[in-house]
């Protein structure tokens, strides 16, 4: 066991470090803060600092190189991800295509497929949106009733996907379809790409809780589609996307720098309050030192899984359990954060946005929505982690 | 970085959950609980025979010279398995503070004593001023007491020991009445505050690594419990409210565990931080205990309310273990503070 980082990681996190120093937007006598992910202007802002990133190779370290990566490992990534949330960096608006589509394509993509795909996902040219929920699939996936229909030699989709997240705005969008009209809950499902200007998609943006248009439901009407555009083998849809889920994915979807970087910044307002008001933040003081402790427990168990995986051994449904504890996290370290700032917490900024204490909880509070509502993860630690029988 | 264990470190655990299959089971604890002694010499004996009373004692005096990282997965396996002997008290407690120790007679001390601990043929027990009683001293051979700073070493021999018991049947606490003297100074006031220190904090590390075991087979016995008890036709076990329990209780149980074992590491390489990660490790270990027996008698029901049923032997450990060493809020505080005070 050695818990230090190596020459090697250390230099990673120095160059990193003294990149985004020098180019993070919110950087002293910088630009200052994007606009928000969720408005066009901001969507294109953000597109624009993944290109400045690509062209210094930050924004996707762990890919092999030909495809706009740096061949670094796991470590090395989160080394990065440490640096780039202590750099206030801005969100990743590519983020769902490079955690989630990525991983799949790498294990299951033709090379015609990864070439084609993986670079300008890496330069944020085409920025990509999920397309799994629909209205009446969700915590039920496998209820999946869009449907793909073989026409001559091509797919021809329709139905409705929703919640898409990045969907307003994105260029492309990967989800589950159902091909086999006769299969029923996972079987039968295809994996599809498809370009959100297709002719036959319709895209209407939904108001997430801040007012902005985060998510939106995208309609299929007769979108062609050709078999280069299928990811996995047809019928096969839910084990592709399932596949990834419990290996690199499993760690990868929230990357702890996020949560110690919240709670550093925490005590900071604790500590501030502290002097302001000392009865007040004494009333949270536990619960500061509590969103300090989680986070910690977060990074340390990120590590000692990717420990494992680099070692050859498997994440699996034990993903499960990550996703429940960083979004408890999550909305622990916001929430107390609101608690100390008292009757100043509601507060809209000049410009009408939610402050970023305030936005942080917003955001938090969809934690255990998305990505299986924690309701289901609990389903599938007690079921395969803890061998309860199905219900 | 690397964070794992080796395979000397993975198979010394191996060792110790098989010996602990046969030779502490359920039945053998309640028949140490029914002891006028609260665990067994036969089985400390065999333990030293494995190394495991040893393992911290230095090769010269006849032990392993392991370290904490070495040390963790015994600890949590003697959690798991629910081994009521002194072994966190003898080979973390105070093995380390008598290896520490500055004092004029500390030399002759080791010289007598950690040859003794390592054969098996002595217990050690710990106790600081600011215990209501002193865990492991009913048995102990000799006993490192703290009182306005200053650490001696006293044979058991010499003191009066007044037994406090507790709920834990396994757990023989003492109140102790002894006097100081210039023969069993083992560290004086002027020079103890980094051992008392380091203490605490092997204490806390110490202490989480045996919850972390307890809390694991507590969700382990509940799981089961949940797969074999039959209501309403079916397992209780598919019901998504008992589900949820217990999944619960196993995540908070598995984001403590690297915590502890970092500690470990932390405490034996020295680093800056190591009180910081003790604490976490403690504030961490006591919660999910606490969250895992509370889980696991509720899954239970009635049954696990009894004493017939094997569940309290485990539960009434994890009480016990987070609440000593300071609890989870204690260390909270710690950690707190420490934090808002390095600006």
């Amino acid at each position: 066991m050695d818990l230090r980082f190596t020459p090697e990681q250390e230099g990673l996190r120095a160059e990193a470090r003294s990149w985004l120093e020098a180019n993070v937007p919110s950087r002293p006598g910088g630009p200052g803060p994007l606009p928000s992910l969720d408005t066009r202007e901001g969507f294109e802002a953000h597109r624009a600092w993944e290109r400045t990133m690509a062209e210094a190779r930050w924004t996707v370290v762990s890919w092999p190189e030909e495809y706009g990566g740096r061949g670094a490992g796991l470590l090395e990534w989160l080394v990065f991800e440490e640096e780039y949330y202590r750099a206030q960096a801005p969100t990743r608006v590519g983020q769902n295509g490079i955690f989630l589509l990525a991983p799949t394509l790498f294990e299951f993509g033709t090379p015609g497929q990864k070439d084609r795909y993986l670079p300008p996902m890496a330069s944020g040219e085409e920025i990509w949106c999920q397309g799994w929920s629909e209205p009446d699939a969700g915590s039920d996936l496998a209820a999946i009733r869009s449907r793909a229909v073989r026409r001559g030699d091509v797919w021809v989709l329709d139905g409705q996907k929703t919640w898409c997240s990045r969907g307003a705005f994105a260029d492309w969008i990967f989800g589950l379809f159902r091909s086999d009209p006769g299969a029923e809950r996972h079987r039968g499902l295809t994996y599809f790409l498809v370009p959100m200007d297709a002719p036959g998609v319709t895209v209407r943006p939904i108001a997430q809780l801040d007012g902005e248009t985060g998510f939106a439901e995208v309609f299929f009407e007769g979108v062609e589609v050709p078999d280069t555009q299928v990811l996995g083998a047809v019928g096969q849809g839910w084990s592709v996307a399932m596949a990834t889920a419990g290996s690199e994915r499993g760690l990868s979807l929230r990357s702890p720098a996020r949560y110690t970087e919240a709670a550093g910044r925490l005590v900071e307002l604790y500590r501030r309050c502290a002097w302001a008001d000392p009865a007040a933040a004494a009333r949270s003081a536990d619960a500061v030192a509590r969103a300090v402790v989680d986070a910690e427990a977060y990074r340390l168990h990120t590590y000692w899984t990717a420990t494992r995986v680099l070692d050859g051994g498997t994440v699996g449904p034990e993903s499960s359990m990550n996703k429940l504890f960083w979004s408890q996290t999550d909305l622990l370290v916001h929430a107390t954060a609101l608690d100390l700032l008292g009757a100043q917490a509601e507060m809209l900024g000049d410009d009408g946005r939610p402050p970023p204490w305030l936005d942080g909880f917003l955001f938090a509070l969809a934690g255990p929505i998305y990505a299986g509502t924690n309701e289901i993860q609990r389903n599938v630690v007690a079921e395969r982690v803890l061998g309860l029988p199905r219900g | 970085m690397h964070f794992a264990f080796d395979d000397h470190q993975r198979e010394f655990r191996a060792q110790l959950r098989a010996f602990a299959e046969k030779q502490c089971t359920p039945a053998d604890l309640r028949q140490a609980w029914a002891s006028p002694l609260g665990w067994s010499r036969r089985r400390w004996e065999a333990l030293a025979q494995m190394g495991v009373v040893g393992m911290t004692v230095p090769e010269e005096h006849g032990g392993m010279g392991l370290g904490l990282v070495d040390v963790v997965l015994l600890l949590e396996e003697a959690g798991r398995s629910g081994l009521p002997e002194p072994l966190l008290e003898t080979a973390v407690l105070g093995v380390p503070l008598l290896v520490g120790a500055t004092g004029p007679v500390a030399d002759q001390v080791r010289d007598r004593w950690l040859p003794k601990v390592a054969a098996g043929e002595a217990v050690l027990s710990v106790g600081t001023s600011s215990m209501p009683a002193v865990p492991g001293a009913v048995g102990a051979d000799l006993l490192l007491l703290e009182r306005a700073g200053e650490v001696h070493a006293v044979p058991a021999a010499s003191v009066t020991l007044v037994p406090r018991p507790v709920l834990d049947g396994s757990r023989r606490l003492a109140q102790i009445e002894w006097e100081p003297s210039p023969a069993t100074m083992l560290v004086p006031a002027s020079e103890s505050a980094g051992v008392l220190a380091a203490l605490g904090d092997r204490a806390a590390m110490g202490t989480g690594a045996v919850l972390v075991g307890v809390a694991d087979r507590l969700v382990a016995m509940a799981a089961q419990y949940a797969v074999d008890r039959t209501q309403f036709g079916k397992p209780i076990g598919s019901f998504q409210a008992v589900k949820h329990h217990l999944a619960d209780a196993l995540v908070r149980v598995e984001f403590a565990r690297p915590a502890v074992y970092r500690a470990a590491w932390s405490l034996s390489e020295g680093e800056r931080d190591a009180s910081v990660h003790a604490s976490m490790a403690k504030a961490l270990a006591s919660d999910a205990a606490v969250l895992a027996a509370r889980s696991a008698l509720q899954v239970h029901g009635a049954i696990g309310y009894t004493w017939e049923h094997d569940l309290h032997l485990w539960m009434k450990r994890a009480w016990s273990l987070a609440a000593a060493w300071g609890d989870a809020a204690a260390h909270r505080a710690r950690i707190l503070a420490s934090l808002v005070g390095d600006a």
